[in-house]
């Protein structure tokens, strides 16, 4: 990495169902303000290996790691370290939309943020407004905040899952096929969104879209079989790969 | 029917011998028993739903909820019988005194203990409808998409915040129908409360006082009515009652969920 310090980084990590290591012993750093893209066919580990980032991996029965997950160098699994604060400043949006159906769009955005209870009305109703500007979706809903977040499109409401994980202002923001689920249009305009948050957030995403990986990110690492098997600038990984593998799946032969 | 006229409904006197017949107090009765029990099992049963899935260790998450469901199989004469020789005892000798001494200031808790009462028949009450409320509400808690969860919990949730912002408010409605299932089953309930009640038709402020509720009036009495045709029809108005009063309630209850979903603000 020519970029400094990496805002987040694995050591040896490997994630475990039971017996089961979905993920083997990845080492990886990501550099602050950079869009990573994780890519492999299904069932690579790289979907688990994004939750192992901000401990969303360990919510699953019989689910553990090994190795470590370093956030501004400091373990994130360390004794002491309570994974409640670490989901606030490492956020997830989901490959399916998750609003939460019972709540209007501003309390929505506002869900995370509530959580710490020290904020003034006034205040949330700000962040509500700026991370919605933030997430591209204020125009389309600023007539309507107090409806239900039920009546917006899949894409507005995965734009709305985004505004909601950048409002209590983390550092790093993981993305597990936030476009997965969505149309060409809903797409385009959450890759456009995932290139302008980079200048505030460190980016993670996991896609099975190559032509998306090699649009939006810096760079790329390609999973098989639990394992990371090349790692490097998303321009050399699509242009000369290092790895058979990564050659063969990136050029469709498999996967 | 119509010879009773309002004064079945208004009125507290029920003596089939001299022709009168107010059901004041079996309705009165119906409503409070039901109600205590509602409130009683209400939070017990929601915090079993919530606890067993979301925070109990996992062996025992299967057991327990399949013990309590068997609970709702239980005939209700047993649990009369299982009421009076071992629910009112324990209540006499442990739970009315220390009620009677601590809150005795309350007109609610005053007066001789009799061991059947209004109080007895709401316990046995509970004990009857936690198994409905529980085992309705842990399945549509188990229902919601664990996405919900998950959401929460990337926004920095704790598990209980999961479980207030995210999961309950999701079941909101189903555990609202949870309730009144376990309600429908409190006012028609027949068998405990007669044995428990202690079937006398008189309002009193006590709940250590017994008391009557409307199946009750007409499962005891409707077999040898000894009043003749009039006392007869005076049971069968009561059974038109109880209808009226369980389709009330439901009604009230439906209206409660369709204001709740209405909060949803769907557009």
């Amino acid at each position: 990495m020519t970029d400094g310090a990496p805002r987040i980084r694995t050591e040896r990590l490997s994630a475990m169902y039971g017996d089961f290591a979905a993920v083997r012993e990845v080492s990886l750093a990501f550099a602050p303000n950079r869009v990573h893209a994780l890519i492999g066919p299904s069932g690579c580990g790289k979907s688990t290996f994004l939750r192992t980032l901000n401990r969303m991996h360990e919510t699953i029965p019989g689910a553990w790691i090994e190795g470590r997950v370093l956030l501004d160098e400091g373990d994130v699994y360390a004794s002491g370290v309570s994974p409640v604060r670490l989901r606030r400043r490492v956020g997830m949006v989901f490959q399916k939309p998750t609003p939460f159906p019972f709540m209007s769009i501003a309390d929505n955005v506002a869900a995370g943020l509530v959580l710490d209870r020290s904020l003034s009305k006034a205040r949330v109703a700000e962040v509500v407004e700026s991370s919605l500007r933030r997430a591209a979706l204020w125009d389309e809903v600023k007539d309507r905040l107090n409806a239900s977040a039920m009546g917006l499109s899949g894409g507005q409401q995965q734009r709305l899952c985004l505004a909601r994980s950048i409002a209590p202002e983390p550092e790093v923001i993981l993305l597990d096929e936030p476009t997965a689920s969505l149309d060409p249009m809903g797409t385009q305009k959450i890759e456009e969104l995932v290139f302008d948050l980079k200048r505030e957030f460190t980016i993670v995403i996991v896609t099975h879209n190559m032509q998306q990986a090699a649009r939006v990110s810096d760079t790329t690492s390609f999973f098989y079989m639990g394992s990371m098997v090349e790692h490097g600038a998303t321009k050399q990984m699509f242009t000369a790969p290092r790895e058979e593998r990564t050659e063969a799946y990136i050029t469709g032969r498999f996967g | 029917m119509g010879r009773f006229g309002a004064s079945f409904i208004t009125t507290s006197t029920w003596d089939p011998v001299a022709g009168q017949f107010g059901a004041w107090p079996a309705i009165v009765g119906t409503l409070l028993t039901s109600l205590l029990a509602l409130s009683m099992a209400v939070p017990l049963s929601l915090g079993v739903a919530i606890y067993l899935p979301e925070f109990a260790p996992g062996p025992i998450r299967r057991p327990v909820a399949t013990v309590i469901e068997l609970l709702a199989a239980i005939p209700s004469v047993v649990y009369g019988l299982w009421g009076i020789f071992v629910l009112i005892p324990f209540l006499t000798t442990w739970v009315y005194p220390f009620l009677e001494a601590r809150l005795g200031f309350l007109p609610f808790f005053t007066g001789p203990v009799y061991g059947p009462s209004v109080l007895s028949a709401s316990i046995i009450l509970t004990v009857m409808i936690v198994p409905f409320i529980m085992s309705v509400s842990r399945e549509v808690l188990l229902a919601v998409p664990s996405g919900q969860r998950e959401a929460a919990l990337a926004l920095g949730a704790t598990r209980w915040e999961a479980v207030s912002t995210a999961i309950v408010p999701y079941a909101k409605s189903g555990i609202i129908g949870a309730v009144i299932l376990g309600l429908g089953r409190a006012l028609g309930e027949t068998m405990a409360v007669t044995m428990l009640i202690g079937n006398r038709h008189e309002v009193a402020a006590s709940l250590f006082a017994p008391g009557y509720t409307m199946a009750a009036v007409i499962a005891n009495e409707f077999a040898d009515a000894a009043g003749g045709p009039i006392h007869e029809s005076a049971l069968i108005l009561m059974a038109l009652l109880l209808f009226g009063v369980t389709v009330l309630v439901n009604a009230i209850a439906r209206l409660m969920i369709w204001r709740v979903s209405l909060g949803r603000g769907n557009t």
